[in-house]
């Protein structure tokens, strides 16, 4: 369904001395999101998995550059084919109830989504009113504001906007933080089922547990690029890159241990493997050129020593 | 009552008399060395809570204390809050370095991987992960003797979640701070409270307990 390949996106910025630095937030990006599969893409904060949102939804700044090949059901995403498939065949749903207008009820601006969908005002209604029921919200919520829900109701008005919307491609930025364990287990479920009614679904996630329940495979991202895609089962045992197995490491459940160093500033990135300065198996070849994504034990790792 | 470390009694309170409490009757305590962690995700006034511990709000009723003196009402605060969004809290005018200035002279920079480049920078010109680190960098000085942190590494993943905290958790250690850690993460509390930095016994409290008197949970 969806399909983006060497995906690269940059910027250039000017400092004060009118100095141009190029930065380099995207790179060498690969991924498949099939219908009827949940892919969960996960990994470091500042790693680009919120541009690559922005950049399949067409809403990427107008100093981005961009590189490489998106296609949606076979045909490539333009910026005007993006514009008109954003809210229709592809659907965000937000961090929060902030992206919702404050100043409309809560039914009002659901119908509104489900007609922009294509839906006559009267199918539109009854959609609402299905999805909902659906999603055990009153009949009474559609008359609130925004303001006027608790954070678990927030989150299943998100997920019916997405449902209404009768997008085959739902994509959830960060769908969990701060919720409640009950709440974000039943948001998480949400996701699931709209996979399973034969939707793609892509979740943006820096939380892997979270990401672990319901994923069928996992996007690893570091420094702009996927290192790792594995099958959710792959975890933890059968993972091929060195820094998907750290990340699993440093989880407070398990040894809480961090490699040290930082992700590579996106205005230097080194010519070799962009983990290289950080890798535990890192030998002088690693530095010579960008490992390709390679095959390995049934999954995707960008690592010329994994096997 | 109890007058070594940080204690909060009684704390009541709400943004206006037309809003319900915000916070009704908590009373909770940070000694020093001690590690607390506050199970509490958001809408339970956990934010509210920690503004009250650390001065930033005063409580309608209720008393808090530091070694059994009120806050100071100027000059450095001896409990020092870290949030989650460090962009609320620096100013966005400054450079990092004047924003490092502003309390004491920071010890950490290098281990919390505050990049010396960083400095000539403007707040909106680093990642959130990175200003969280220059947040952190300024309050871990000799003036600040307790710590709370509000969900400072909700957003940030496992690595450097796991790469802050244990410098935070050295650092505590070393000098003796009392820290109280809110946050909804039960696998993250139970490492940083329990049986993990400090040799003194450590709790986790849970405010969605229908209770006034925080208790242990594990
Ligand atoms: S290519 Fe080399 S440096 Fe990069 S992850 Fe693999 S072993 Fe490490």
């Amino acid at each position: 369904m969806l399909s983006i390949r060497q995906l690269g996106v940059s910027f250039t910025q000017y400092d004060q001395g009118l100095n141009q630095r190029q930065l380099t937030v995207i790179t060498d990006l690969d991924l498949e999101v099939q219908a009827g599969e949940v892919v969960a893409v996960v990994g470091a904060s500042g790693s680009g998995k919120s541009l690559l949102a922005h950049a399949v939804l067409g809403i990427l700044p107008d100093n981005a550059q961009v590189t490489g090949s998106l296609r949606f059901k076979g045909q490539p995403l333009t910026p005007a084919r993006c514009a008109q498939l954003r809210g229709q065949d592809i659907a965000l749903i937000p961090q929060s109830v902030g992206y919702l207008d404050p100043l409309m009820k809560v039914g009002p601006q659901v119908r509104r989504v489900a007609q922009l969908g294509g839906l006559s005002k009267a199918a539109a209604q009854t959609a609402v009113g299905r999805t909902f029921n659906r999603y055990d919200l009153l009949p009474s919520t559609q008359g609130r504001y925004p303001f006027q829900i608790s954070g678990g109701m927030a989150r299943r008005v998100l997920v019916a906007t997405a449902v209404v919307s009768q997008a085959d491609l739902v994509i959830a930025d960060e769908p969990t933080p701060g919720l409640h364990p009950e709440i974000a287990t039943e948001t998480l479920t949400h996701l699931r089922e709209l996979a399973d009614e034969g939707r793609g679904v892509m979740v943006i996630t820096h939380d892997i547990e979270a990401a672990l329940q319901i994923a069928d495979r996992v996007a690893v991202f570091y420094a702009g690029t996927t290192v790792e895609i594995a099958a959710a089962a792959d975890f933890p045992e059968r993972l091929r890159h060195p820094y998907t197995q750290a990340l699993w490491r440093s989880l407070p459940q398990n040894d809480f241990i961090p490699v040290p160093g930082h992700q590579p500033s996106p205005d230097q990135l080194p010519t070799g493997c962009l983990f290289s300065d950080r890798c535990p198996w890192f030998t002088p070849d690693c530095a010579a050129e960008r490992p390709a994504l390679r095959s390995v034990r049934g999954g995707l790792v960008r690592c010329i020593h994994a096997d | 009552m109890q007058t070594n470390g940080l204690v909060g009694q009684g704390l009541w309170f709400r943004y206006s008399p037309r809003h319900p409490w915000t916070v009704r009757d908590i009373s909770l305590s940070v000694g020093q060395g001690e590690v607390v962690g506050l199970m509490a995700p958001s809408g339970y006034g956990k934010t509210t809570l920690a503004k009250l511990l650390a001065g930033y709000l005063s409580p309608h009723r209720g008393s808090v204390l530091v070694e059994g003196n009120p806050l100071p009402r100027r000059g450095y605060c001896p409990v020092q809050l870290i949030f989650q969004n460090p962009e609320l809290t620096v100013n966005p005018r400054w450079r990092i370095e004047r924003i490092l200035r502003e309390g004491q002279a920071p010890t950490q920079l290098d281990r919390l991987g505050v990049h010396p480049g960083w400095l000539r920078r403007y707040p909106h010109e680093l990642s959130g992960g990175e200003l969280q680190r220059v947040a952190i960098a300024r309050v871990l000085n000799p003036a600040t003797r307790y710590l709370i942190a509000d969900e400072i590494t909700a957003m940030l993943d496992a690595n450097t979640q796991a790469q802050i905290w244990q410098t935070v958790l050295a650092y505590v250690q070393q000098h003796q701070l009392g820290l109280l850690v809110i946050g909804h993460d039960a696998a993250l509390l139970k490492r940083l409270c329990v049986g993990g930095a400090s040799p003194k016994e450590n709790r986790i409290l849970d405010l969605t307990q229908p209770t006034t008197a925080l208790v242990p949970q594990f």
